[in-house]
C-alpha cells in the first residue's frame, strides 16, 4: 500500500527523520518495498524570473529570454508558449540533470542564440505528463530560492507490503497507529462528527433473507441532493496522484481517499438513475451487469449483488456499476456504506477476476464499528467539496461484532518468543494498538479492538507486543540437545539408500541432472504405459501439462538441448520423483539415466567407443549390488519390458517373476526419434523403494577361505546359435563341481558375417576363461581333463553347444 | 710364478676389454673352460711331487676364484651399461593426456540439500519424506489456511486434475514443505525435530522463479522450545552452512498463517564486486521465513497447545546454494547443461561432513 509522508501526518504527530520511519515500519511488519523521494532530485532546480522575452531571430516558435536567477541574469532559449515577461520559473543551469528527459544541459546554441540553461515543465521534472507550457510558480516565490522549497505538493511516496492479516494497515490511519505504539510519534485523535441528515432518503434499502445473516450483515446508506460532481481539489488530487491513482471526479476522488485513508471503502450511485429501492440480495444464475471497468461480467447465484429494480448496480463490496456511476452532471447521490462478508467477497472477486481496492479490503475484512463512521467521515467531505443537502442515515442489519477477550499470561512472552518484556510495557503496548486491557489476578484481560479480525488468541497478542518491541532485539538461546552422547544416526534406511544409491552412479561417471517434475502431454502418454496419466488443471505452459511417470523423457529432453549446444557425448541422470497417480503417496523414487553418444570420445589410447547397453547394465549391477542385491541372483526377463524399450534390445531385472527392481536397454528408436535426438540411447531405471532391504545388519563378515594351493585357468570356446545369451553357457559351466569352478568368464564373443561363414548359418562362438581352484592336492592330468569334459558335456547339452575345433 | 702372474695380468686384460657377454664368455672358456689356460695348469699339478703341489696347488686356486670374480664383476658392468643405453633409448611422452575417465557430478541441490542434513542432525533433527501431490488439507487447511483466506492466493498453487466422475476436492502440488510439519506431527503425536527437504511447486515463470524449486522445513517441538532458540538454531545453521567463523541474523515481523508470531530472518552481509560476503558488512539479505508455531496449527494434529509449542521455519535450497557457491541463475539449476553440471556440480567424493568441515574448499 502506498501513502505519503503528509498524508500519515495528519494522523501522526511526528519529527522522526525518514529513514527512521522506514525503519520503524519494516521492524513492525510493514515491510517498506520503496520510498520514492521527489525532492532528491530536484534539490538543484531554483526560481528564476523571466524579466525580458523576446522573438528569436531565427525561429518562430522559439523565444529569447533574459532570466533571472541566483547567479544573475541568464539568456535561455525557449519554446514554451507560456513563457512571457514577469512569470515565475523552474531554472535549471548548465551541468544540471533533467529527470524528465534523463539528461545533463549544456551551454547550448539553438539557430545561432546562445542558451545557459532551461526552464522546465512539469514533465521535464517528471512530476506529472504536462508538457504544454513551463511551470508558472507563485508570483511571491522569491528568485534564486530553491524549487523544492516553493512546491508543498512534492511529497515522499512510501510503499509497504501488507501481510494479509493486517486489513487494518490498508488505511493510512492503521499505519499511524502502529508507528505511535512504536515509539514513532503520537497518534493523532480524530473525532469524526455526526453528520445530521434534514429529511428522509427517498431510496429505502432492502437486505434480503439470503444474505442479511451472512454476506452482507450491515449496510448504512444516505442520499445527497444537489451535489456538484466537479474536479478534486488540488490537495485530493495530489494526493491519489502521488499513490498512483487517477483523479476521476470529486465524488469518486472521496472514495477513494476514504478507502486509503482508514481502509473503509464506499460506493456512490447515481440517484437518478436508481429506481427506488436498493436490495442487496444473492445474484440469480446468468445475470449481468457492466461495471465501472468497461467490462460486462456474468454472476452466479454465489455472488452478492446490489439491485434496484430488476437491474444490477454493484458487485457487492467489489465493484460498482456503469448504469448508476456518477458522472459530471450527477446531482444527487446515494452514499454506500456496508460490510461485506470477506469469504464471499473473495469468492466472487476470485471466479471474476476483478481485482479492486475495495475487493481487497473487504476479503481482509473491515473494521465493523466503522461502517457508520466511515458514511459520516465521507459525508461531511462530500459536503465540503460537492455541497448538497444530507438525508439522514439508513441502518439496515446489525453490526457483525462481538467484543473479544483474550487472557494473556504476561510471563508468556517470555516463555514462548524467549523476551523479557515488563508487564506494564507489554500492556501499554496493547492500550497503543487500540486494545482494551484490565486485570485479574496476574492477567491481562485484553479486548480486541473491532478493526483487528486477524486477532484471535495469546498467541497473536504475543505477537503484537513482540513486534512493536522489535523482534530484532531477539537474542538467540542454545537449544537443549533432545539426547546426550554421539550422535546418532538420523536417515532413514531408504533415505541412506538414496544418496549411496546416487554417488554410486556418480561414481560411474554420471551427471547429476535435476528435471521439473511436469512434462508435456505426448512424454506423459509414451511413458506412462498402462498407467493413467496425471494432468495439471492448471499448467503454466504446455511443455510443462503432466506429472511425469518416468525420469526419462526430462533427461531425454536435456540430451536434445546439450546436443543442440553440440554437447554430444552425455551420460545424464536423476534420482527423483515420478508419480502414477492423483493422490497424495501415489509417487515413487526412481533413479534413471541415459548414455548418448561416445561413452567414451576419441583419444591417444584409442579406447574411444559408442554407449552401449552395458553401460546402462552396469549401473543397475552397481547400485543394485550396494543395495545389497546380486544381480547374478536376479532373472534378467525380456517379457514385460517398457514398451518405450527397443524389444530386444532390453531387459527388466526381477526378483520374482512381479516384482521388478530394474530396466534397462537401448531405448526404441521411434523414441529417439520422437526427441529428435542423434541416437542411439541406452537407458535404465531402477526402481528404488522396490529393492527389499535386509532385516539384520550383518558386520560381522564370514570367514574368508583362501586355498594354499594354485587355480588353474582353463579356456573353452563353444559354437552356439546366435541368439543363445552366453549367460546360459555361464550357469552351464557353473553348475558343477562344487567349489572348484571359481569363476568362469566370456572373453571373446565371435559373431557376424564373418563368424557365419567360419562357423555356418545363425552361429556364434563363445570363448570363456574358467578358474579351477583344486581342493586338497593340485590337480592331475588326467582329473583336469576330466573336470573340462563335464563342464564340455554340461554346455552341450544345456545349450546345444559345440565344443570350437 | 712368473707364469701365472704373466696369466694373470693377461687375463685381467682380457676381462677388461670384453664388451658384450658373448666376448666375456668367450675370455671364461679360454681360460677357465675345461681347455682353458688355468685348467691346463691345474691338471699339470698332477705331475708334480708333493712340494710342488702345495705351492703350487693355492696359487692357481687363488688365481681360478679371482678371474671368476673378475668375470661376474665385468658381467654385471655389461649388463648395467646396456640397460643404462637402453633406457636412454626409452624416451616417452609424458606430456599426453591420461586415460578418459568419466567425471561424474552430483547436482549442487543434491549437495547442498546434504550438508543442511549433516548440520541438523548434529543438532538431533531427523529428515522426514511427504507426497508432492498433496490434498488441500496438508497443503493449507491443516497450516490454517483456509480456503477463502486471501493468504492462498499468494501461494500461485498448481492443482491435479480429478477424474470426470470424481467428486473429491481436486489435489494440489504441495506449494511448501510445510505440509511435511503435518503429517510429521501426527505421526509423532508429541515432542520432535525434524527438517524436510523436497521439491514445492508454485506456478511462477520469470527471471528469478520457476515454477518448481526446493525447500527445507524445519520443525521442532517441545514443552519449552521458544522463539529464542529458534533464533540459535538458524544462528548456528547459517555459520555452519556458509562455514564462517561469524553471522548476524535479523528477525523482523511478519506474518505467515501456520506460525503466530512470525519473522523473516535477514543475514548480514556485503557485497563487493558483485561478490557475497555472509557475516560481515553493512547490507541485510533476507533468507527465511520463520516462526512460532500457531496454536491452531497444533490443534489440528491433536497436540495441546498449552502444554506444547516450538518453532518451524522454511529455507529456500537453491537459493542458498546460489548464495554459497556463487551460482547466478536459477533456472540454469534445471537446465541439465553438461558443462554447467561439471561446472557448479560436486565430485561423489564430496560427501558433506562436519567432523572434515562442509566443503572441501
Amino acid at each position: 500500500m502506498k501513502f505519503t509522508l503528509s498524508w500519515l501526518k495528519d494522523h501522526l504527530k511526528t519529527d522522526m527523520h525518514v529513514d527512521d520511519i522506514v525503519e520503524a515500519l519494516t521492524d513492525l511488519g510493514l515491510e517498506v518495498e520503496s520510498v520514492s523521494d521527489p525532492t532528491k532530485e530536484l534539490n538543484h532546480f531554483t526560481v528564476g524570473e523571466i524579466v525580458q522575452a523576446e522573438q528569436h531571430p531565427n525561429a518562430d516558435r522559439l523565444k529569447v529570454c533574459k532570466v533571472a536567477t541566483g547567479d544573475g541574469c541568464r539568456q535561455i532559449i525557449c519554446g514554451a508558449p507560456n513563457a512571457r515577461k514577469g512569470i515565475k520559473v523552474v531554472v535549471a543551469h548548465p551541468g544540471d540533470y533533467i529527470p524528465g528527459l534523463d539528461t545533463v544541459i549544456k551551454v547550448g546554441n539553438i539557430r545561432g542564440v546562445e542558451s545557459y540553461g532551461m526552464m522546465c515543465s512539469e514533465r521535464e521534472l517528471m512530476l506529472s505528463d504536462e508538457h504544454d507550457g513551463i511551470i508558472e510558480l507563485d508570483s511571491k516565490a522569491l528568485v534564486g530560492t530553491k524549487y523544492v522549497d516553493q512546491c508543498n505538493e512534492l511529497d515522499i511516496v512510501f510503499d509497504i507490503a501488507i501481510t494479509p492479516n493486517r486489513p487494518d494497515a490498508l488505511g493510512v490511519r492503521g499505519v499511524a497507529r502502529d508507528l505511535a505504539a512504536k515509539g514513532v510519534g503520537e497518534l493523532k485523535l480524530r473525532e469524526i462528527p455526526r453528520v445530521k441528515g434534514s429529511f428522509n432518503s427517498p431510496i429505502s434499502i432492502h437486505l434480503s433473507k439470503d444474505v442479511l445473516n451472512e454476506d452482507c450483515p450491515l449496510f448504512a446508506g444516505r442520499y445527497i441532493k444537489g451535489v456538484t460532481n466537479m474536479e478534486s481539489p488540488k490537495w485530493l488530487q495530489e494526493r491519489l496522484v502521488a499513490i498512483g491513482l487517477r483523479p476521476i471526479s470529486a465524488l469518486v476522488d472521496i472514495t477513494n481517499f476514504v478507502t486509503f485513508d482508514s481502509a473503509r471503502p464506499l460506493h456512490v450511485f447515481d440517484a437518478s438513475k436508481l429506481s427506488g429501492e436498493l436490495t442487496v440480495r444473492k445474484a440469480r444464475k446468468g445475470e449481468t451487469i457492466v461495471a465501472l471497468d468497461g467490462s460486462e461480467y456474468t454472476l452466479s447465484s454465489e455472488d452478492t449483488v446490489i439491485s434496484s429494480g430488476n437491474v444490477v448496480e454493484s458487485i457487492a463490496g467489489i465493484i460498482g456499476g456503469m448504469n448508476s456511476g456518477c458522472g459530471g452532471d450527477t446531482k444527487d447521490i446515494f452514499l454506500e456504506s456496508a460490510y461485506f462478508n470477506p469469504i464471499s467477497t473473495a469468492r466472487t472477486g476470485r471466479r471474476l477476476r476483478i481485482n479492486s481496492d475495495a475487493r481487497y479490503r473487504f476479503e481482509r475484512g473491515v473494521d465493523p464499528l466503522f461502517v457508520e463512521k466511515g458514511i459520516d467521515f465521507a459525508t461531511q467531505l462530500i459536503i465540503d467539496i460537492c455541497g448538497g443537502e444530507v438525508s439522514k442515515t439508513l441502518l439496515e442489519g446489525e453490526t457483525p461484532y462481538t467484543d473479544k477477550e483474550v487472557i494473556l499470561r504476561p510471563n508468556r512472552v517470555d516463555s514462548l518468543v524467549g523476551m523479557r518484556i515488563p508487564k506494564v510495557e507489554q500492556e501499554r503496548i496493547l492500550i497503543a494498538l487500540g486494545f482494551n486491557v484490565s486485570h485479574k489476578d496476574n492477567l491481562l484481560c485484553v479486548k480486541v479492538p473491532s478493526w483487528r479480525p486477524d486477532v484471535y488468541g495469546e498467541a497473536d497478542l504475543i505477537e503484537e507486543i513482540v513486534r512493536v518491541t522489535s523482534l530484532s532485539k531477539l537474542k538467540g538461546i542454545p537449544l537443549q540437545k533432545s539426547n546426550l552422547g554421539v550422535m546418532k544416526p538420523v536417515l532413514t534406511p531408504l533415505q541412506n539408500r538414496v544418496s549411496r544409491t546416487r554417488r554410486e552412479i556418480v561414481a560411474l561417471g554420471m551427471n547429476e541432472c535435476i528435471s521439473y517434475s511436469f512434462i508435456d502431454e505426448k512424454s506423459a502418454t509414451l511413458f506412462s504405459g498402462a498407467i493413467q496419466t496425471v494432468a495439471l488443471l492448471n499448467p503454466i505452459s504446455s511443455e510443462m501439462t503432466h506429472m511425469r511417470p518416468s525420469l526419462l523423457p526430462g533427461l531425454l529432453q536435456a540430451a536434445r538441448r546439450n546436443q543442440a549446444r553440440s554437447l554430444n557425448d552425455l551420460k545424464l541422470f536423476e534420482l527423483g520423483e515420478v508419480f502414477f497417480g492423483r493422490k497424495p503417496g501415489e509417487q515413487a523414487i526412481h533413479a534413471g539415466g541415459i548414455f548418448v553418444g561416445n561413452y567414451l570420445p576419441k583419444n591417444a589410447f584409442g579406447n574411444q567407443r559408442e554407449v552401449d547397453v552395458f553401460d546402462a547394465k552396469k549401473v543397475v549391477e552397481s547400485t543394485l549390488n550396494d543395495m545389497g542385491v546380486s544381480v547374478e541372483n536376479l532373472s534378467i526377463l525380456r517379457d514385460g519390458v517398457p514398451a518405450y524399450f527397443h524389444p530386444k534390445r532390453a531387459g527388466k531385472v526381477s526378483l520374482g517373476p512381479k516384482n521388478a527392481l530394474a530396466s534397462f536397454g537401448e531405448l526404441h528408436p521411434k523414441i529417439v526419434k520422437a526427441y529428435d535426438l542423434k541416437g542411439p540411447v541406452m537407458a535404465f531405471e531402477i526402481f528404488i523403494e522396490r529393492v527389499p532391504f535386509s532385516k539384520n545388519r550383518k558386520l560381522i563378515r564370514p570367514p574368508i577361505k583362501v586355498s594354499e594351493l594354485q587355480p588353474v585357468e582353463r579356456d573353452f570356446s563353444f559354437v552356439v546359435q546366435t541368439r543363445c545369451e552366453v549367460d546360459l553357457i555361464k550357469k552351464a559351466i557353473l553348475n558343477g563341481e562344487k567349489g572348484v569352478i571359481n569363476e568362469a568368464r566370456v572373453f571373446d564373443i565371435f559373431e557376424g558375417k564373418e563368424a557365419e561363414q567360419q562357423l555356418g548359418k545363425n552361429k556364434k562362438s563363445v570363448a570363456f576363461m574358467v578358474r579351477l581352484q583344486p581342493l586338497k592336492t593340485t590337480f592331475t592330468d588326467a582329473e583336469l581333463e576330466a573336470i573340462s569334459k563335464k563342464i564340455i558335456s554340461r554346455v552341450e547339452k544345456m545349450t546345444g553347444a559345440k565344443l570350437r575345433s | 710364478m712368473n707364469e701365472i702372474s704373466e696369466l694373470r695380468k693377461r687375463y685381467l686384460v682380457l676381462i677388461n676389454s670384453a664388451d658384450t657377454d658373448s666376448a666375456l664368455e668367450d675370455v671364461r672358456i679360454k681360460a677357465l673352460g675345461k681347455k682353458g689356460e688355468i685348467a691346463l695348469k691345474m691338471r699339470e699339478l698332477g705331475k708334480m711331487n708333493m712340494e710342488q703341489r702345495q705351492a703350487q696347488g693355492p696359487v692357481l686356486n687363488a688365481l681360478k676364484e679371482e678371474i671368476n670374480n673378475l668375470i661376474k664383476t665385468q658381467k654385471d658392468n655389461i649388463e648395467g651399461q646396456l640397460l643404462d643405453s637402453r633406457v636412454a633409448s626409452e624416451w616417452m611422452d609424458i606430456s599426453c593426456s591420461t586415460r578418459l575417465s568419466g567425471g561424474g557430478s552430483v547436482h549442487p541441490v543434491t549437495q547442498v540439500t546434504e550438508e543442511v542434513i549433516a548440520i541438523f542432525s548434529s543438532l538431533g533433527f531427523k529428515v522426514a519424506d511427504g507426497p508432492q501431490v498433496e490434498s488441500d488439507y496438508y497443503n493449507f487447511d491443516a497450516l490454517n489456511i483456509p480456503p477463502e483466506h486471501p493468504a492462498r492466493q499468494e501461494f500461485d498453487t498448481f492443482y491435479i486434475s480429478g477424474d470426470e466422475d470424481d467428486q473429491t476436492p481436486s489435489n494440489v502440488l504441495r506449494t511448501h514443505t510445510s505440509p511435511v510439519q503435518i503429517r510429521h506431527m501426527q505421526q509423532v503425536n508429541g515432542p520432535c525435530r525434524i527438517i524436510a527437504p523436497g521439491r514445492v511447486f508454485r506456478s511462477d515463470y520469470d527471471q528469478t522463479h520457476t515454477p518448481m524449486f526446493h525447500q527445507v522445513e524445519g520443525l521442532a517441538i517441545d514443552t519449552d522450545i521458544s522463539m529464542a532458540n529458534l533464533k540459535w538454531v538458524l544462528e548456528e545453521f547459517c555459520r555452519a552452512f556458509f562455514e564462517v567463523e561469524t553471522v548476524q541474523l535479523r528477525f523482523r515481523s511478519s506474518h505467515f498463517p501456520f506460525t503466530e508470531p512470525s519473522a523473516e530472518v535477514d543475514i548480514r552481509c556485503s557485497w563487493v564486486d558483485n561478490q557475497l560476503k555472509i557475516g560481515e558488512g553493512n547490507d541485510w539479505m533476507e533468507i527465511l521465513g520463520s516462526g512460532m508455531v500457531h496454536p491452531k496449527v497444533l490443534e489440528a494434529v491433536g497436540l495441546d497447545s498449552d502444554k506444547y509449542q516450538g518453532f518451524a521455519f522454511g529455507v529456500g535450497i537453491d537459493r542458498i546454494a546460489m548464495l554459497k557457491y556463487g551460482i547466478p541463475d536459477l533456472r540454469s539449476f534445471f537446465d541439465s547443461d553438461l558443462r554447467w553440471l561439471r561446472h557448479f556440480g560436486f565430485s561423489g567424493n564430496d560427501y558433506p561432513a562436519l567432523h572434515s568441515g562442509l566443503s572441501k574448499f
